[in-house]
């Protein structure tokens, strides 16, 4: 009997399913490119560099936010298993420190991995965290050298570093390059005799793992799954087991590279679903799929509700396009199930969202989404974590917005850290220390990667990172220093509410919640740089730093003495009303604290560079890994 | 760099006006301004539309200049033939309109005479600059007609005067002041500039004090402005001197206020005294109160029944449009209602007489009471009907006119 490749007919045995795991810019998604060449898959006219990668603000930032599963057949060219006909699946995983649940959903569709690290620069902290997530996923790992074409390649000294870490033979580190494709079709031949056959009981109930979903505006949702057991038919209606939800299945393929309609899809193989469902939140990541006729008893593990751990207000600069706002929100959440918000009223920035981010990557890339897709304008308030506050009377209260914290009452603060591991060159340690310490982090552990890295494991309070921690550690380690860190439960702390006030009133989207030390010091630059962002009114203006009652910086903006042009005659007639005229389109944009008008720029301004005390960063960028 | 025009709309080639324009010319007065857009040497800190001998050639030169204006002056008698009417103020400005030969200027006089005639009472200014004019020029533009002089005094205090790039000396403007009586001007004022840098609150009260010792009936007391594109901008900005302050200003102001009012001056507008209410310049009012004029000369503006158009600017191309026959007009525009009452608030609260109270938008009542009840609008004149800027309120002049404007 011939072989069949065919979905829903493929033997399990011939099929292998790995995912690649590397940093952003070490070639993951060149060699992807290559692999997709190489196996025949994409006609030599189509391709395109970076094939995958979807959106436009991927490719442009070079992040792969969401990840997609190519099947690739291959034929081993070489060894033993010559002339072998295999099935691969080739899941991407997104490469961001924000998205370590939907990484831990693409490890766990795979039997292995690829550990892809350049051989200019070795591993980065965020590659090794996702490499021990694959270890402890109990996937088999083949580690390559990407970039051997490249001069500066050192694939020696970072073979040596692999072999380290995943405790095999620096021999055992494959050498190719993405970018002249040698050494893929080797790679190509090792993922099928090195990697396991799925397993899975072709006569049980179906359970399927979705590791992505994504919404589509012609299509609706497609989900991607992984079938660990059963088959799935394309005439089946399928029940997502988190909530008991039954869709009727309109269309189910697989990806090679462009979607395939199949009549079913069976043991070990990859490939979506289409239902017409409008939401992501009706299909999510980690859900398990069963059949509504013949339902599995027992969904598959590891699900978990995306929670948000960052949150901001989003506001639109003109207010009039609140309803905008929110259109664009409604349109993005149909594409991201992690993303939250409700609508919040700030008195200085008027009517906007409350939103809720996995991190301030995800914040990043939403607030670009809506500003680039609905030709929005935005301010974004000072991003803050999730504190639980009890009070005296032994209730407790989640706060995720400082206007929210209550006043006086409070018994204890909890705030969250997260474990964070930080790879250096030695050079750097001791700077690297001083900025953890100085962030109120606690040493782990340190150890050498090779004579010259090093990985340092700090505990830090989440808030202490999401300012400008990550710029500062790029800053102080020109740029070698890589970062990761996951969420690790919360710790008591001193925190307390720091209040700014505008001639007496106080301005919510300044108010922050911070440490106590620290507290002199925000409040102190916050009115510093306010005097100078808001022009001078008719009246003298006090800018105040508060706790409660307690006022700890005083400002003073004078008031205005002189706003007369000296000079009115005949010619400058025409000029002086056009002026006036802009002058007063510029008052409507203005807001109202009180009598107090504070242009909108003042507040971006302030809101924008509002980092840690005393610290100039461009804010709000810590988790980029990717330059 | 002279500054630049505003954007409007095309002029029709014949330099005529809508017919509407026309309906009611002088009925707020009629003036006609000359522009004489030469100057000895540029000052670092102007940005008038004028230019030194070395920077003009062609038709733009100074001495085919006041035949070019009579070109000009024949289009205007064309287009206002139907209406024309006697002028009742003619101000020659610049640039130095002394760097002409007063012969110049008086045929430029006499050819405004003919085409509209001069009103008996009419008010015919000249600026100038004191070391430009001599007893002699002075007798001869008397004769010619003029009867009011400007004299740019700007300060008697001599590094005050070189920032400036003023090439008189410290008493200069104050003998020329006095020439100019003698020959027998009945108006001269002396323009001030306060606020330069470097100039100490001493400086300023000097130079008050010399222009009031001159006998002069009219003073203007202009702060010093930075505007882009000048020689003063670029040594601010490279931070060889430092920009003049606002609140300096206002102090400078304030003493102006005070100096001339005990010396019998009066405000009448935010930057001009007057000994008497006759000692006014007419010219001047007639832009507040939103009268006609026409502007004769590269870069003037001229107003009719709500029309206001502006020549193109270099010299050259002046002389070359109106050589070719056509209007030197770059652009126009028809002002809208809602411009006109836009201009008559902006305008009209610069004067001490101020605004009817009726002449505003509810919004802009509820505005006028709150600022008369922050000091900026006088109560007394808010009780008779009127907004009149008190003596703060003058200094934020702007704000005033911003919130009484819907």
């Amino acid at each position: 009997m011939p072989t069949t490749l065919e979905p829903g007919a493929t033997d399990p045995g011939r099929i292998r399913n790995f995912c690649i795991i590397a940093h952003i810019d070490h070639g993951k998604s060149t060699l992807a490119d290559r692999m997709l060449q190489i196996t025949g898959v994409v006609d030599p006219r189509q391709m395109r560099a970076q094939y995958l990668d979807r959106m436009d603000i991927e490719r442009e930032r070079g992040i792969t936010i969401k990840s997609q599963a190519v099947r690739l057949p291959w034929r081993v060219r070489e060894g033993d298993q010559a002339g072998y006909d295999a099935v691969l699946n080739m899941i991407d995983t997104p490469g961001h420190v924000d998205f370590t649940y939907e990484v831990s959903r693409s490890l766990a569709a795979c039997e292995g991995a690829v550990l892809l690290v350049d051989a200019a620069q070795g591993i980065e902290a965020q590659t090794l965290a996702n490499l021990y997530l694959a270890m402890e996923n109990d996937l088999t790992v083949i580690p390559i050298l990407n970039k051997i074409d490249l001069p500066a390649a050192q694939p020696e000294k970072y073979a040596e570093e692999l072999a380290h870490l995943i405790g095999c033979q620096p021999e055992d580190c494959l050498r190719v390059s993405g970018k002249t494709g040698e050494g893929v079709s080797h790679l190509l031949d090792e993922i099928v005799r090195q990697l396991p056959a799925p397993i899975g009981e072709a006569d049980q109930p179906v359970r399927a793992m979705i590791f992505d979903s994504i919404y589509d505006v012609y299509r609706g949702v497609i989900t991607y799954v992984r079938v660990i057991d059963g088959r799935i038919e394309a005439r089946d209606r399928i029940k997502m087991m988190s909530t008991g939800a039954v869709h009727e299945l309109l269309e189910l393929g697989v990806i090679s590279p462009e979607p395939k309609k199949a009549g079913a899809i069976g043991v070990g193989e990859v490939g979506y679903l289409m239902t017409g469902v409008k939401d992501v939140r009706q299909s999510r990541v980690g859900d398990t799929v069963t059949i509504n006729s013949k339902p599995a008893k027992t969904a598959l593990g590891g699900y978990k509700d995306p929670k948000p751990m960052v949150y901001s207000g989003l506001y639109p600069i003109d207010g009039s396009d609140y309803p905008n706002l929110r259109d664009a929100l409604d349109k993005l959440k149909l594409n991201d199930a992690a993303l939250h918000y409700e609508p919040e009223t700030s008195a200085a920035l008027g009517f906007g969202f409350r939103c809720g981010f996995l991190g301030l990557l995800h914040l990043e890339i939403i607030r670009e989404r809506l500003e680039r897709e609905s030709g929005l304008e935005l301010i974004s308030t000072a991003p803050n974590v999730v504190y639980r506050v009890v009070l005296d009377d032994g209730s407790e209260i989640t706060v995720t917005n400082p206007s929210e914290y209550p006043t006086g009452k409070v018994a204890h603060v909890f705030e969250p850290v997260v474990r964070a591991t930080v790879l250096t060159p030695n050079d750097y340690v001791g700077s690297v220390m001083e900025l953890c310490q100085g962030r109120r982090g606690t040493l782990r552990g340190m150890d050498y990667l090779s004579a010259d890295r090093v990985e340092l494991r700090y505990t830090l309070p989440m808030a202490e990172i999401i300012y400008d921690f990550f710029d500062q550690l790029k800053s102080r380690t020109k740029g070698y220093a890589s970062l990761d860190y996951e969420p690790s439960g919360e710790q008591q702390a001193e925190l307390v509410k720091v209040d700014i006030l505008l001639h007496g009133e106080a301005v919510d989207a300044f108010s922050a919640i911070v440490h106590k030390d620290k507290a002199y010091n925000y409040g102190v630059s916050i009115a510093a740089k306010l005097r100078t962002l808001i022009p001078r009114q008719q009246f003298e203006v006090p800018i105040q730093a508060a706790i409660g009652s307690r006022i700890i910086a005083r400002e003073t903006i004078r008031a205005i003495r002189k706003d007369v042009l000296a000079k009115c005659y005949g010619g400058d007639i025409t000029r002086k009303r056009k002026l006036l005229e802009k002058q007063k389109e510029g008052k409507k944009r203005m807001k109202m604290v009180g009598r107090v008008e504070v242009p909108q720029e003042a507040f971006i301004a302030a809101l924008s560079t509002s980092d840690s005390p005393g610290e100039k960063g461009s804010g709000g960028r810590p988790s980029r890994q990717d330059k | 760099m002279p500054s630049t025009l505003p954007d409007g709309d095309p002029v029709p080639v014949d330099g005529s006006l809508p017919s509407g324009a026309l309906a009611s010319v002088g009925a707020r007065g009629f003036g006609i301004y000359v522009h004489v857009p030469f100057c000895a040497s540029r000052c670092g800190y102007c940005d008038f539309n004028t230019y030194t001998a070395s920077e003009l050639g062609g038709g733009g030169a100074q001495d085919s200049y006041a035949d070019t204006v009579l070109a000009e002056v024949a289009l205007a008698a064309r287009v206002l033939d139907a209406v024309a009417r006697p002028v009742d103020t003619v101000f020659f400005g610049g640039g130095t309109p002394t760097l002409l030969p007063p012969d110049d200027l008086g045929r430029i006089l006499e050819a405004v005479n003919k085409a509209f005639g001069l009103a008996p009472d009419v008010e015919v200014t000249t600026e100038a600059n004191p070391e430009s004019v001599t007893p002699a020029s002075l007798r001869r533009l008397r004769s010619a007609g003029f009867n009011r002089i400007s004299l740019g005094m700007q300060s008697v205090a001599p590094h005050v005067l070189a920032l400036l790039d003023r090439r008189h000396t410290p008493g200069r403007a104050a003998a020329a002041a006095i020439e100019a009586r003698a020959a027998g001007f009945d108006h001269v004022n002396l323009d001030l500039i306060y606020g330069t840098p470097g100039e100490s609150g001493q400086d300023f009260a000097d130079s008050l004090g010399a222009a009031v010792a001159a006998g002069v009936d009219h003073v203007s007391a202009y702060s010093l402005i930075v505007e882009d594109g000048t020689r003063f901008a670029a040594r601010v900005r490279r931070g060889e001197i430092p920009a003049p302050d606002d609140d300096v200003a206002a102090d400078r102001y304030l003493a102006a206020d005070e100096a001339l009012s005990a010396a019998g001056f009066a405000w009448y507008e935010v930057s001009n005294w007057a000994r008497s209410p006759t000692a006014a310049c007419r010219h001047n009012l007639l832009y507040w109160r939103g009268g006609d004029w026409w502007g004769f000369g590269p870069g003037a503006h001229s107003h009719i029944g709500g029309v206001r158009w502006w020549n193109v600017k270099h010299p050259s191309a002046y002389a070359g449009r109106l050589a070719a026959g056509g209007t030197p007009a770059h652009a126009r525009e028809v002002l809208a209602e809602a411009d006109r009452r836009v201009e008559d608030v902006m305008l009209r609260l610069r004067l001490a007489e101020g605004l009817a109270l009726e002449s505003l938008a509810p919004s802009g009542l509820v505005a006028a009471a709150d600022a008369v009840g922050s000091g900026l609008l006088s109560v007394a004149e808010y009780e008779r009907g009127r907004a009149v800027l008190t003596l703060r309120g003058r200094l934020l002049a702007d704000a005033v006119v911003r919130a009484l404007l819907p």
